[in-house]
């Protein structure tokens, strides 16, 4: 019988009926209305530009003539290397060694797409036409792209008033070093190489600039898709010559990605803002696919030695490091930090007490270098976990168990470089890794494998995830006896500023530039639950603009800052905002603040809920009547914290730093399978522990770790920035370059088991960690390990990455069948 | 990555298009997917696009008796799902290997063999099943074999001032199987080493013939006639008893001189391997099944 006239029941409450996005950044995302940079228009008459590349690995500027392109129709300037020289100041290195670095070449071309000159024109076609007129006589010089022929006596020099191809050279040592080595039962040691990569943003560099001639001087207001260090900003303003107040930077809250590579783009905003001068018009610019992977930005490879000092028991001793970081072209800032920013837990998860560390920076004919998450850590674990294997190899002990006779057991413990490792249990995360994995049943997996003629490996690697960036480490590439008494550098700050509307509704204002990793989610969950607000009351903000914004030089989105740093400065602004609301609220209720808490909503008594104001109704005191606060309470809901933690120091004069605040742990295992016909690897399982300690929103910590493991699965197997001996790139467009996609991630990670041990950090006011590197770091190295393990029956020793199925032919060595069957 | 200028026309008529053609600087664009990238490096700089994806004749996919016609503005989606296609299995085989779905709904399966990369699916698909190309000119129309049809990387038998209008594959008859195989880097990407084979019993289940052609090994699909080979290896159905004689047959067909992705070495190993495959794949499924 029909029964029109009733009410449809309720929809089925399931998963499948409705989607909530696990961020409150999703819904623009995944429906295409972000507003990225290059949606922006916010300037009247912005003309368009298209820069003129160099075309040669390595030659001298014999002349560049801008006469054609400047007289094409449509174009309204075109600068090139005279117009740089004349306005620009070579950019504020990290050392005192004479490599000039400025936005275009002016002198010598150092790389193919090294800028040369800008073409401003009404389109970017139009500009494109124009930049093809500009003629460039090359007298061309001998390249060099790799680290250790860049270290030759007689390899071509780069920078000649540098004399050499070493932008640095440092020598550490922390703890009886020589002795541990002389007193060894063993002594484990081992070329390294890692290869160069990126992370290849959705959206590249992309830049407004408008220079203006006021009253009182020039000013530069800028927009980019730059996320920080903002330690750039006054870098762009020296290269100038503008006081850093004078320029003007905005970010949208949509910066289409990064992961460290736009840290890059600072220059184009400089080099816009000229470009912008000469025209008379603001200037827009966006990089396109193929500038991008030729001359943006890209992680540092590296060359490295590694030996380990091992005793009779399988303890190592000592360790001693040899890293030589290729940084492309120029030491551009803030290279030579991939040398630094692990420099605190240079020794890993290890109880280690001897460290002996020699670093090195050298240019080549390259793509300069910068952040590439993981920063310095996928080089520095791939030489230090490939060696734990080796030690195992030689002291007949099992890869496991080795590690686990070195592990790290205290906390806090400070390592003998300066690191401080603020909490964990590193033998629990191990051990939930092992379990997940189920190793038993790998090693059956394995035999099995074998016994049919594939080859099959396991491949552990055991990380210390460093988060919250002490810059100071910027300072040991110069030697403590040129560092200037009075300026030395350290610290992690950041700021939030917090306020309350009249309608209560609460505002959170980061300064953190996301690049995507729902920094507004966590900050408004961790505002609303401080405030005892429903987090639909409170709103983030992440537009940054250095006219309005809190911000300090640290800012910014890198090295994981954001759970340790950010989210504990909205704590303390959130706090000081709380006192005041419930100060309002006591004036309600006639109760003194301090029996009073914030909770549902409301402002109301620690042990009698019932007597309870709204919290709009508490702010609306502060509001619309502050002469009825108590004495000493402030008229005022807003409030800027800046969070300072005093773990952060400046190095000694013994050159040991505690490099970053946190320093969480990866425990991955990683198990491969590698057909012996087509030597195509596969990965069989991985399984990942991770601690960051307090975990503020598992889904997204879920999220930083699939994304992580991803792009750690494209420099262990599939990208590489490389070079012809000549000096000309090889992977210049995403035929070469190859990123992996859905149907990669899909089977490598089919069978993926992630799981977390919980180990609150003491210096942060929630515990948390940053969670936003980890695998990049630990699954270059536990895949490598795992390859290494299948290959170790044919006495096939692994150095090196990325590795695919031509790699190991020719690590098999010959085209025959005979290894085959 | 903007292109340089050009002039664009979409005729309704393939005389049209001819007259387009006709002073050798147009150049074709049918679904695109090859071209515009060339464009917009400006590594080709054509003084007019003759857009052919109008012409109503070239949109014609039929299938005949005997073979399967596919208009030169058939994108490879449309025939990949298409029920007249299955007359040619290997098609359906080779078909999802060629760049993504979102490539194959633009591409056309002409523009593919027009385009001639030596990677590439279907040029192998077309010259394992000896398919014919038809090609129109201010002579007149022509067919040229596929064999025949593929003279170099990006260099086939048609001219500038030609246009390939359709593409014909002979439909699979009695006792036909067929293999397709390829490694590549990624899902998508060109492949390292590919193979298309095709091997025709008898009603008694004795072997008759066997063919196959071989693709990212060469400057142009290469192909052999296998029947010698597979019978004297006895006409197994495991590869592995025929991976000395492809290990043989590699050595000889594989003259690419390789990239970072792939060395002529590693290239013959995937293409033994896969020729082996994909052989005894399209025997066991020519061989009526008890």
């Amino acid at each position: 019988m029909p029964d029109l006239g009733r009410e449809r029941p309720a929809p089925v409450d399931s998963a499948a009926d409705r989607w909530v996005p696990a961020r409150i950044e999703d819904a623009a995302l995944v429906s295409g209305t972000g507003a990225f940079l290059d949606d922006l228009d916010p300037l009247p008459g912005t003309l368009v530009a298209a820069v003129v590349r160099s075309t040669q690995p390595h030659a001298r500027l014999v002349s560049v003539d801008l006469g054609r392109a400047r007289a094409h129709p449509g174009v309204a300037a075109v600068i090139g290397p005279d117009e740089v020289r004349a306005a620009v100041r070579p950019f504020p290195l990290s050392t005192a060694t004479p490599m000039p670095y400025l936005p275009t070449a002016v002198d010598k071309v150092r790389y193919v797409g090294e800028p040369i000159a800008v073409v401003v024109a009404t389109d970017r076609y139009t500009a494109e036409d124009a930049a093809e007129l500009v003629t460039v006589d090359y007298e061309p010089l001998a390249a060099v792209v790799a680290p250790r022929p860049a270290l030759a006596p007689d390899a071509p020099l780069l920078h000649e008033d540098a004399g050499s191809n070493v932008g640095t050279d440092r020598t550490f040592t922390f703890g009886p070093v020589e002795e541990a080595f002389a007193a060894a039962a063993h002594v484990v040691e081992q070329d390294y190489d890692f290869p160069r990569y990126s992370s290849v943003p959705m959206e590249c560099y992309s830049v407004i600039a408008q220079w203006r001639d006021t009253g009182d001087g020039p000013t530069v207001e800028a927009w980019a898709n730059f996320h920080g260090p903002f330690t750039m900003v006054p870098v762009m303003a020296g290269a100038l010559g503008l006081p850093t107040s004078r320029v003007r930077l905005h970010v949208p809250a949509d910066i289409g990605g990064s992961f460290g590579i736009k840290a890059g783009i600072y220059p184009y905003v400089v080099l816009m803002a000229l470009a912008s001068k000469h025209a008379g018009t603001p200037v827009r610019w966006t990089e396109d696919r193929i500038e991008h992977l030729l001359a943006s930005s890209t992680g540092a490879d590296r060359a490295m030695h590694c030996a380990a000092a091992v005793d009779a028991s399988g303890t190592v001793t000592a360790l001693t490091v040899d890293l030589v970081d290729n940084v492309g072209a120029y030491l551009r800032p803030p290279e030579p930090s991939t040398l630094y920013r692990c420099f605190g837990n240079i020794t890993g998860p290890y109880r280690i007490g001897a460290v002996g560390i020699r670093a090195r920076a050298v240019v080549t004919n390259t793509m300069p270098t910068g952040l590439n998450r993981g920063f310095g850590g996928q080089q520095l674990y791939f030489g230090l976990e490939r060696l734990m294997d080796a030690v195992a190899a030689a002291t007949g002990l099992d890869p496991v168990e080795v590690r686990r006779r070195n592990l790290v057991d205290r906390f806090p413990y400070e390592t003998p470089s300066g690191g401080v490792y603020d909490s964990g249990d590193y033998a629990a995360a191990l051990d939930l890794a092992l379990k997940n994995a189920d190793l038993d049943e790998l090693r059956a997996r394995q035999e099995a494998a074998r016994a049919d003629g594939v080859h099959y490996g396991i491949g552990v690697a055991l990380v210390v995830d460093p988060s919250g960036t002490n810059i100071g480490y910027v300072g040991l590439a110069t030697p403590a006896e040129q560092r200037r008494p009075g300026r030395d550098k350290s610290g992690s700050t950041e700021h939030v500023r917090i306020a309350v509307d009249m309608q209560g509704q609460v505002t959170v204002m980061l300064g953190s530039v996301p690049q995507g990793q729902g920094h507004a989610t966590v900050a408004r969950s961790v505002a609303a639950r401080r405030l005892g607000l429903a987090e639909e009351q409170v709103r983030v903000v992440v537009d940054m603009d250095t006219a309005t914004t809190p911000w300090t030089v640290t800012s910014g989105s890198y090295s994981s800052r954001f759970a340790p740093l950010v989210t504990s400065a909205v704590v303390e602004a959130a706090d000081r905002i709380a006192a005041t609301v419930r100060a309002a609220g006591g004036v309600l209720l006639d109760l003194p603040a301090e029996e009073l808490e914030l909770a549902d909503g409301t402002v109301r008594h620690r042990s009698d809920p019932e007597r309870a104001v709204p919290f709009r109704h508490a702010t609306g005191v502060v509001h619309w009547d502050p002469g009825a606060l108590p004495e000493g309470v402030p008229a005022r809901l807003y409030e800027e914290a800046a969070f300072t933690p005093r773990q952060a120091r400046a190095a000694t004069r013994d050159d040991r730093i505690n490099s970053s605040l946190c320093y969480g742990l990866v425990a991955e295992v990683v198990a491969v399978r590698i057909d012996p016909d087509t030597l195509e690897i596969t990965v069989d399982r991985v399984s990942s522990v991770h601690d960051s300690g307090t975990v503020l929103n598992q889904t997204l910590l879920e999220g930083q770790v699939h994304g992580a493991l991803t792009h750690a699965l494209g420099g262990a197997m599939y990208e590489e920035f490389t070079y012809a001996d000549s000096g000309q790139p090889t992977a210049g467009t995403f035929l070469d370059y190859l990123c992996p996609t859905s149907a990669e991630t899909g089977g490598a990670f089919a069978d993926l088991r992630t799981d977390h041990v919980v180990n609150p950090s003491p210096v942060t006011p929630l515990g948390a960690k940053g969670c936003g590197e980890g695998s990049s770091m630990s699954f270059p190295a536990a895949f490598a390990n795992a390859v290494a393990d299948a290959l170790a029956p044919h006495g096939i020793t692994l150095t090196r990455l990325p590795v695919h199925g031509e790699v190991l032919h020719r690590l098999f060595g010959t085209t025959s069948t005979k290894e085959t069957h | 990555m903007k292109a340089a200028p050009f002039a664009y026309v979409r005729p309704a008529g393939v005389d049209d298009v001819l007259a387009e053609l006709a002073d050798g600087t147009g150049k074709v664009l049918a679904g695109g997917q090859s071209l515009v990238p060339v464009l917009a490096m400006r590594l080709g700089r054509p003084a007019t696009l003759v857009d052919i994806t109008a012409v109503r004749e070239l949109q014609d996919l039929r299938a005949h008796p005997d073979r399967l016609r596919i208009g030169a503005a058939v994108r490879q989606r449309t025939v990949e799902r298409a029920a007249q296609a299955r007359a040619v299995p290997l098609l359906g085989l080779a078909l999802p290997f060629v760049g993504h779905r979102e490539l194959r709904s633009r591409g056309t399966a002409c523009g593919s063999l027009a385009h001639a990369d030596p990677a590439a699916e279907l040029p192998a698909v077309a010259c394992c099943l000896g398919a014919t190309i038809e090609v129109a000119g201010p002579q007149g129309r022509r067919a040229v074999g596929a064999r025949e049809f593929f003279r170099g990387a990006m260099t086939t038998a048609a001219g500038p001032e030609e246009v390939v209008v359709a593409a014909e594959f002979p439909a699979a008859g009695p006792g036909e199987g067929f293999g397709f195989g390829e490694i590549a880097r990624r899902h998508g990407d060109f492949a390292l080493a590919g193979v298309a084979t095709a091997v025709r019993v008898g009603r008694d289940g004795a072997l008759a013939d066997a063919r196959l052609a071989g693709f990212g090994i060469s400057d142009r699909p290469v192909f052999r006639d296998v029947t010698a080979l597979l019978r004297e290896a006895g006409s197994p159905v495991e590869a592995d008893a025929l991976r000395e004689a492809t290990t043989v047959l590699a050595d000889e067909m594989v003259d690419t001189g390789g990239d970072a992705h792939g060395s002529t070495g590693y290239r013959r190993r995937l293409f033994a391997v896969l020729a082996a495959r994909e052989l005894a794949t399209a025997l066991r499924r020519a061989t009526p099944q008890e």
